[in-house]
């Protein structure tokens, strides 16, 4: 098999740069182990988490940070592209690279985002409300949504709040077992009738709230729930993220998939990358589990494997690697060294990841792998919880890696 | 310290993060409230079963073995297997007549092609429908697959088998119980395409039943001893220097995957010798060892369906790209969903209105992109598709073999 370029892993990292090079008409296939990080997501992505102009902050990151490594242009030139090549893609989002907004979090704080799905509300500043009286309306037997966090959320900025729960004999099955009961077994059953009745349960019970939030559980493959319930309903109808699995995630990566293969990209699902042959700083060809003796060739490859939690870097008792070609990477010796008996503390772990020169270019046994790049989570010096760069970085990252080999 | 090796199970149940992903993609779950779902049927019911055999729930007969949960675990779990060994180990089910007629394809067929003409119209009389219904429990709505009067072996002898040693290069052909008894012309596709790239085409001796619907239908011990013949054959194929291909990726997975998997035997020694005949030719045009040329005249509209052994396999690349190759055809993709049948998992009364359930998504698309033809290497996704939706289904060989310019290719190999 040969493309152009092969990408390893399709969390929004790979797809990002998957889609940018197939729209610049380049052949490319995206091998993917298993489901990413984005089924997880809130549903708003992270650039920094600052009070003031984002860029600023960015610029005052250290300098192995790979926001630094790609430049503080490159940052916003990609950054600023995003809403639209979303939008390509039928994901809708709000937000902008000068200043942040915030949105709600299930715990009922504010927290600042980048960019947010248009499942959610997004908020100018953390402490006022543009409403008086809202609606929190969540399902009767569902676990994964608090609505007291909420009602303390809104109670500190004086607002009002009224509760429903609704009780709907399509859930019968549901409540069967508490442990299926998560948003996205409540999805699949999200449509055409339930949603009517959903609305006119609304219509009935809302009284004089100005906007009504329930629990994200609408529109796993598409957004097409979202728009019919809203359009029924006639004050803002906002949802609030429940525990992962993430509804508006899933989707979000099924639509920036549709669009790659709409665009002429393969993704091939469910196949792990094992190895690959590197020959005079050059990767020749990479071997998956599937294909077995069946090599994949290509000009340019992406690492956009992620972290510890997609397995792109491995913890062993012993030691930490990147398990596909063994890459150099930044990572503490001596287990005592890679974790903060604190949870809250700086976790050194959050930092590892493979070692790049400045086009992102990984380095194995200290030479730089000529053809093969890194994007997303899998990269070394960032600390995407303390940041609040993950979407950011594994976004902007993918974009830029994507002009290297399109403008090679 | 190696104590991390040793508490990691075969089926890599204890990486589970429970993150409910495998159930987004489940099927069944989708349709079955009955059905616990993948990660409660696997990983998590797992746990119990292991403390207490007592905690395993009947509801497990539904899965489908499709394996999709596998395909889109973060964590490379493998919930299907769990699932299948479960049901074997704990299953107090036992398999009855109506089982064991679904699951002896083989059998069934040798029966069913020498009488084909009594049984195709017996088998499509309403009556008959409804007393399989009531006695056996086979849905009547079901649509039976057709036998046929001449066997795919039967055609071979009479008509191939002379000419195969001639040729250079030698593989072994297994037809699977679909292409002997139900479609011959499958098989005689596949014979024209590899004749006219020089490959002479050899069957096995006695080749069995590939044993998946035995697995469905929990009747291990029969599945075993036909695996075990199998590989016996297999081993005899590979010896002497034949990779072994087949045209349907049910056969090709669960000999290369279940038999080690689910049945426990040691098949690693010739496992990648056993082939999907699309991947075979699509291997031998992209080295170079041979070309494939088209007539002008092929005109066809197609859409792809990624049947879901396949998925797991993940090989749809040669089969469509091995399409892709003939000028005169227009390809579509179909998303990749599963189309219920599973086997003899849709014959079943208890199973029909789900199996229709879960395959309607497939079919409203297949009926939105007004195709001539639905292409799908997999025989009872065929059955389905074309029960469901009145499109014809073909084989990609199939459809190679139709659009393929013999004399032409014949001579680009330099083959007389
Ligand atoms: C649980 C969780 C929740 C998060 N929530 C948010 C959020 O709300 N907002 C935000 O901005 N950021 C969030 N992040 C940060 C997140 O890491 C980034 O936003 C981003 O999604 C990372 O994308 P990625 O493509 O780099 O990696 P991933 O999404 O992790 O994707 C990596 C992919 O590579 C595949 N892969 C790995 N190894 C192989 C191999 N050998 N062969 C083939 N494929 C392989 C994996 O299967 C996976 O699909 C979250 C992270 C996690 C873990
Ligand atoms: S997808 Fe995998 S890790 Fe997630 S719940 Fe299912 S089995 Fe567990
Ligand atoms: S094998 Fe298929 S039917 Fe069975 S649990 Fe997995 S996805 Fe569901």
């Amino acid at each position: 098999m040969k493309y152009e370029t092969i990408i390893i892993g399709g969390g929004l990292s790979g797809l990002l740069s998957g889609i940018a090079l197939a729209r610049a008409g380049r052949k490319v296939a995206i091998i993917s182990a298993g489901q990413s990080a984005l089924h997880f997501s809130s549903g708003s992505f992270e650039l920094i988490d600052s009070e003031d102009n984002p860029l600023a902050a960015i610029a005052q990151m250290p300098s192995t940070h790979p926001y630094q490594t790609i430049g503080l242009d490159a940052v916003k030139r990609y950054a600023e592209a995003v809403p639209a090549l979303f939008a390509e893609a039928g994901v809708e989002v709000s937000g902008s690279v000068e200043k942040n907004h915030y949105r709600i979090t299930p715990i009922g704080m504010a927290k600042s985002a980048w960019l947010t799905l248009g499942d959610y509300a997004t908020l100018d500043n953390a402490t006022t409300l543009p409403w008086r009286k809202v609606a929190i309306v969540n399902f009767d037997g569902y676990l994964d949504f608090y609505p007291k966090f909420l009602d303390n959320f809104f109670a500190k900025r004086g607002v009002d709040t009224v509760h429903h729960t609704l009780t709907l004999a399509e859930f019968e099955h549901l409540r069967e077992s508490a442990t299926e009961m998560r948003a996205t077994n409540i999805a699949r059953i999200m449509t055409g009738d339930l949603l009517s009745k959903i609305a006119t349960e609304l219509r009935g019970r809302i009284g004089d709230a100005e906007v009504v939030f329930m629990p994200a559980v609408f529109g796993m493959f598409d957004a097409e729930a979202v728009s019919a319930l809203r359009s029924q309903v006639r004050v803002p109808l906002y949802f609030i993220p429940t525990m992962p699995a993430s509804v508006p995630g899933v989707r979000t990566q099924i639509q920036l998939k549709n669009y790659f293969q709409k665009l002429g990209g393969v993704y091939l699902l469910g196949d792990n990358v094992c190895g690959g042959e590197i020959r005079d700083n050059k990767l020749i060809s990479v071997r998956t589990a599937n294909h077995g003796d069946m090599e994949f060739h290509a000009d340019n490859f992406i690492l956009a494997s992620g972290s510890f939690f997609s397995h792109g870097l491995i913890a062993s008792q012993e030691h930490i690697y990147e398990p596909i070609f063994g890459l150099d990477i930044v990572a503490d010796q001596a287990r005592s060294e890679w974790y903060n008996q604190d949870l809250y503390a700086h976790q050194p772990y959050m930092g590892y990841g493979v070692v790049t020169d400045e086009r992102l270019r990984c380095r194995l046994a200290g030479k730089t792998v000529e053809n093969l790049y890194a994007a997303g989570s899998v990269l070394a010096n960032q600390n995407p919880i303390a940041e609040g760069t993950g979407g950011g970085v594994a976004i902007t990252t993918a974009l830029f890696v994507a002009d290297q080999i399109i403008n090679a | 310290m190696s104590y991390q090796k040793s508490n990691i199970s075969s089926n890599n149940f204890e990486q589970c993060i429970k993150c409910t992903i495998c159930t987004v993609y489940c099927p069944v779950t989708a349709v079955n409230p009955e059905y616990p779902g993948p990660k409660q049927a696997g990983p998590d019911g797992e746990r119990y079963r292991l403390k207490k055999p007592l905690f395993y729930d009947e509801a497990l007969k539904y899965c489908l073995n499709c394996k999709r949960c596998e395909v889109a675990c973060p964590s490379n779990v493998k919930i299907g297997d769990i699932i299948q060994l479960a049901r074997i180990k704990h299953s107090k089910l036992r398999p009855g007549l109506r089982e064991r007629i679904l699951a002896n394809t083989d059998f069934m067929g040798t029966l069913a092609s020498t009488f084909a003409p009594v049984v195709n119209t017996t088998v499509k009389l309403k009556p008959v429908k409804k007393l399989m219904d009531w006695t056996l429990k086979i849905d009547s709505h079901r649509t039976f697959p057709k036998y046929a009067s001449q066997r795919f072996t039967t055609w071979f002898k009479r008509h191939a088998e002379k000419s195969q040693a001639a040729l250079p290069n030698q593989v072994t052909y297994f037809h699977g119980c679909y292409a002997n008894y139900n479609y011959p012309q499958l098989g005689k596709d596949l014979v024209k395409i590899l004749n006219a790239v020089g490959y002479g085409v050899q069957l096995m001796e006695k080749e069995r039943c590939c044993g998946v619907a035995k697995i469905s239908n929990n009747l291990i011990k029969q599945a075993t001893r036909d695996a075990k013949r199998n590989l016996e054959e297999i081993r005899h194929s590979v010896a002497q220097q034949r990779e072994v291909i087949a045209t349907s990726t049910t056969c090709t997975f669960t000999i290369r995957d279940e038999y080690h998997h689910i049945l426990g035997l040691e098949n690693g020694d010739v496992r990648e010798q056993v082939n999907l005949a699309t991947r075979f030719l699509y291997r031998l045009v992209d080295e170079g060892k041979i070309k494939l040329a088209f007539r002008d005249d092929f005109r066809m509209k197609a859409a792809y369906h990624t049947p879901c052994h396949m998925e797991k396999l993940g090989w749809s690349i040669y089969s469509t790209s091995l399409m892709r190759m003939i000028p005169g055809l227009e390809l579509l993709m179909l998303d990749s969903l599963c189309c219920g049948i599973a086997g003899t998992y849709g014959f079943k009364r208890e199973n029909y209105k789900y199996s229709q359930a879960i395959g309607a998504p497939l079919f409203k698309q297949i009926a939105d992109f007004g195709v001539d033809v639905v292409a799908c290497d997999c025989e009872t996704c065929k059955w389905q598709i074309e029960m469901s939706t009145g499109v014809k289904v073909e084989n990609p060989i199939s459809i190679l073999a139709q659009a393929l310019d013999v004399e032409r290719t014949k001579a680009l190999n330099n083959i007389k």
